[in-house]
């Protein structure tokens, strides 16, 4: 399967280029962008690892780009997004979060059921990848 | 633009859209003197130029080599000239976004290990896009200390300089003596180096024309008297040691300014008038210990 | 001769208050050395006034029935300090382009208004006025919130900043499907529509406003299903899913059991209709912030009242209450679908619900400045007869923070439901790729539209269908301030 979190999921894979001109529009909105990567895609994993912090008065995509292909050398087999950050008032998070790299087998979730009172049933969502430890799932 | 080889090309027109006449002209008006090297750079834009026009056409001769070096001695304007150069490469499409990243050794090297890579890393990501400027760049190089972690920084500058000429433009700068050790024992360096240019000290007469623009723009205006003795200062002072040109010039200057208020504080009573207010006088310029030295 | 008019002037002391009736001005509803404090509450009114009415005396008759007055003196207002309780209405201008009409502002003390409740303001300021006869029509077109009253106000319980973060979706409009046809589907097959619009892609499925608990589906099986749906579509695609379930019923009893069983079967979003009233919008507000979920709002039967120019209460000021009231969702128009709104007003709509502050902007019709202190901004939700055809319009005109939402366009698709949504979904990122890389989507919109076809069957086939459709009629509801030709 093929997990569809971040923004231009469903389009196919970005290209560099197409990337660094995201960068850009980023950059030229003023928001700090960051590299982040995972192993487990699950939806309610908010908190993926940060490849650095996020990136504060850069002027060029090309200065995020060497972050992302650094990223994508140390971590092949991981999830990676770029997501960016938008300081002024009243927002203060983020504007933008895309993925930019993928394992190359997506194995996806499971659905577990766990029947409750009446016909209420509890439902979890179990990445198949995170049954296997740390460093070993793609 | 694919025309046939024989067409025309306007090439007024492509130096008109470019804007960089507007650059080398704010040069000519802001830098005093410095004739080499302003012709140097109007050489350099010519040539970016021209390599612009053959590409279009079709002509290529390579990725432009555009990493250059700036010798001189301190208060010579290169600096300035770094920045008009990086708006200059913007302009013609050489460089993207066009900021002057301007940093030292100190901005490049850690203390401890590991910690030059990422702290060199983080300046290059700021200065992609546009031009970094490394200001006495000889004390990268330490051979003398094995544990100097210069080097580190020099290898990561070289991979970009030569993998990454799309993306930054690299200018060092220096004393000339210096910079010419620097580069014999780093030919790689060296070879990655397209254009060298040198900036001379400043004649005498430029130095005080130097001076007298800097007045003007802080609306200051000299006597007469003032104005010959800051011309026989500016003789004095650049044959003593430590003189950093124009940098020297506008120390002097706000010496200068700092007597002539003393002066006219000392007066007490009565009105001052605007004149006054303006005006350096002789006894502002002589009272510098440049004069008490004996000749 | 000079005639002194003495109609327009208020009376004061002893002659004030003897017993008959009074001009509203001469009572002293007209004010026009007035200025207004920032603490008062501001209103603009639309008035028609009868034939051989004077518009200051039918402002000043708005700004009475909506405060103290009554059609005779009394004797009991010198009981209190009357002249603070009395509205005054300050200006009256002539509606440009429109004779007989006029713009009426109208100032009302901070202390006519119990804090926190959206009844006591309506029915303060539209509860008596609007029948009354030296009228032909009138309108409320824009009020103005002093801070200090916003402040008594929660607001959106989760806001479109917190809603985003929750759903981890960032960068794009979100998108949504009412679930077709309105009624009658069984509850199994319902959430066979949920399951596939958002397996295909979607973020949200909506009840639709009428689909509370009727004899074709009850709602405990509803939720059920619905969250049967929207769990396996969050398993098969990795993001977080919601439906709005509609927890809309007779009686807030009902309602806050339904919406107590949405949250315990795990639902992220409820949903009620306008209707149900603004007492009980409050409370549900309350309890969508006690219990983090967020809460959608369908304004139905709104149209009754905001349509007409002339006559009725503008969608404007209901979005500005629902605001306070809080809501985190609202429809709130699409423009080029078939539902009424013309692009200026619907973009103040917009911006009266998302910004933190709105300026002074006649050409959208927002008359007044107003800072919301704060309250979280509302996601508007664009939602009627739009197909993925038309996405760089909606992109264009809407912005980003929206719900855009393609009911019949996702239902309706040759290739299924699922493949509706696909369709929509990537007509949406490849316009909003498109817009961050500086391309012009107003003009190059349907090529954009067909070269992310190229890639995607399910496009392809909602563009061949639906490519023409447009619902071009004229809008009822324009504003009166655009700059013609000459001005602009």
């Amino acid at each position: 399967m093929r997990v569809t979190q971040g923004t231009f999921s469903f389009l196919p894979d970005l290209t560099d280029e197409q990337i660094g001109r995201q960068i850009d529009y980023c950059l030229g909105n003023g928001w700090a962008v960051s590299v982040e990567y995972t192993d487990d895609p699950h939806p309610r994993n908010t908190y993926w690892e940060m490849f650095g912090t996020p990136m504060f008065d850069i002027r060029d995509a090309a200065g995020v780009m060497t972050e992302v292909n650094a990223c994508r050398k140390t971590f092949p087999g991981h999830y990676i997004k770029v997501n960016a950050f938008d300081s002024t008032r009243g927002r203060e998070s983020l504007r933008l979060s895309f993925i930019v790299g993928r394992p190359a087998a997506e194995p996806g979730f499971s659905l577990a059921r766990e029947e409750g009172p009446g016909r209420s049933v509890r439902y979890t969502t179990r990445s198949y990848a995170t049954e296997r430890p740390e460093g070993e799932r793609y | 633009m694919n025309a046939r080889v024989d067409e025309p090309y306007d090439l007024e027109a492509v130096y008109r859209d470019s804007h960089v006449g507007e650059v080398l002209d704010s040069l000519d008006r802001e830098l005093v003197g410095l004739a080499p090297v302003k012709s140097r750079i109007r050489d350099i834009a010519a040539l970016l130029l021209i390599d612009k026009l053959r590409r279009a056409v079709g002509l290529s001769s390579g990725p432009p080599a555009l990493h250059m070096s700036f010798t001189g001695n301190p208060g010579t304007g290169k600096t300035t000239v770094a920045m008009r150069m990086a708006e200059i490469l913007h302009r013609l499409g050489y460089v993207r976004k066009g900021h002057l990243v301007a940093v030292t050794r100190d901005d490049l090297v850690g203390q401890y290990i590991g910690h030059t890579a990422p702290k060199t890393r983080e300046v290059l990501k700021k200065a992609m896009g546009g031009v970094l400027f490394i200001d006495e760049a000889y004390y990268l190089y330490r051979p003398e200390n094995e544990r100097d972690y210069g080097q580190e920084a020099i290898e990561i500058l070289l991979q970009v300089m030569e993998n990454q000429r799309d993306d930054l433009v690299v200018i060092l700068a220096g004393y000339k003596d210096r910079m010419e050790t620097f580069f014999r024992s780093n030919p790689g360096m060296s070879s990655r180096i397209a254009h060298h240019i040198d900036f001379p000290d400043y004649t005498a007469a430029e130095l005080v024309a130097i001076a007298r623009l800097m007045l003007q723009q802080m609306q200051y205006r000299l006597s007469v008297p003032a104005d010959e003795a800051l011309r026989e200062y500016i003789e004095k002072r650049r044959a003593q040691p430590h003189f950093a040109n124009a940098r020297s010039i506008r120390n002097a200057l706000d010496r200068a300014r700092l007597r002539q208020a003393s002066r006219l504080f000392e007066r007490k009573g009565g009105s001052i008038c605007r004149q006054e207010l303006e005006t350096i006088e002789e006894p502002d310029i002589r009272a510098s210990r440049v004069f008490s030295a004996n000749a | 001769m000079r005639v002194l008019d003495d109609s327009k002037r208020a009376k004061s002391g002893a002659a004030r208050y003897r017993p008959g009736v009074l001009k509203y001005a001469q009572m002293g509803y007209w004010n026009p050395d007035y200025s207004p404090a920032a603490t008062d509450v501001l209103a603009l009114f639309r008035i028609t006034p009868q034939d051989g009415v004077e518009p200051e005396e039918a402002a000043a008759a708005v700004a009475g029935e909506s405060s103290t007055a009554t059609w005779t003196v009394v004797w009991t207002d010198r009981l209190t300090a009357c002249d603070r309780y009395r509205a005054k209405a300050y200006r009256v201008e002539a509606v440009p382009g429109s004779p007989g009409q006029y713009f009426a502002y109208i100032a009302y003390d901070l202390d006519l208004f119990e804090p926190g409740s959206i009844a006591n303001l309506t029915a303060s300021v539209i509860g008596n006025v609007f029948g009354f006869k030296p009228l032909k029509a009138l309108r409320l077109e824009d009020m103005r919130f002093p801070v200090a009253y916003v402040k008594t106000f929660a607001g959106p319980p989760t806001g479109i900043v917190v809603e985003r973060e929750r759903l981890d979706k960032f960068g794009r409009p979100l998108l949504g499907a009412t679930v077709k046809p309105k009624l009658g589907l069984s509850g199994k097959n319902y959430g066979r529509v949920v399951y596939e619009a958002l397996k295909g892609g979607l973020d949200f499925t909506k009840d639709d406003e009428n689909i509370n608990s009727q004899p074709f589906m009850h709602w405990r099986d509803r939720f059920l299903y619905c969250m049967e749906a929207v769990n396996r579509a969050q398993a098969a695609t990795g993001e977080v899913k919601g439906t709005y379930l509609n927890v809309t019923a007779g009686t807030m009893e009902d309602m806050y059991e339904r919406a107590e069983f949405a949250r315990e079967i795990g639902s992220v979003i409820v949903m009620i209709d306008l209707v149900i009233g603004y007492t009980a919008i409050q409370s549900m507000s309350r309890w969508a912030r006690r219990n983090d979920m967020i809460l959608h709002l369908h304004r139905a039967g709104h149209g009754t009242y905001t349509r007409q120019k002339t006559h009725g209460v503008s969608f404007r000021v209901i979005a500005k209450w629902m605001r306070l009231a809080g809501v985190d969702h609202i429809h709130a128009g699409t423009v080029v679908g078939k539902l009424e709104g013309d692009p200026n007003t619907v973009q103040g709509f917009y911006n009266v619900l998302r910004e933190g502050r709105n300026a002074l902007d006649l050409q959208r019709g927002i008359f007044f400045e107003q800072d919301w202190a704060g309250l979280h901004g509302v996601m508007p939700v664009a939602s009627g007869g739009i197909h993925a055809g038309q996405m760089h319009q909606l992109l264009h005109y809407l912005g980003e923070d929206v719900v855009l939402q393609f009911g019949g366009g996702t239902i309706g698709h040759p290739m299924g439901i699922a493949a509706g949504a696909v369709a929509n979904r990537v007509a949406l990122e490849a316009m909003v790729l498109a817009r961050n890389e500086g391309r012009d989507i107003w003009n190059e919109g349907p090529q954009i539209l067909a070269a992310a076809a190229r890639d995607c069957a399910p496009l392809k086939a909602a563009l061949d269908v639906w490519g023409e459709v447009t619902f071009n009629y004229a809008s009822t509801d324009t504003p009166d301030f655009v700059p013609t030709p000459a001005v602009a």
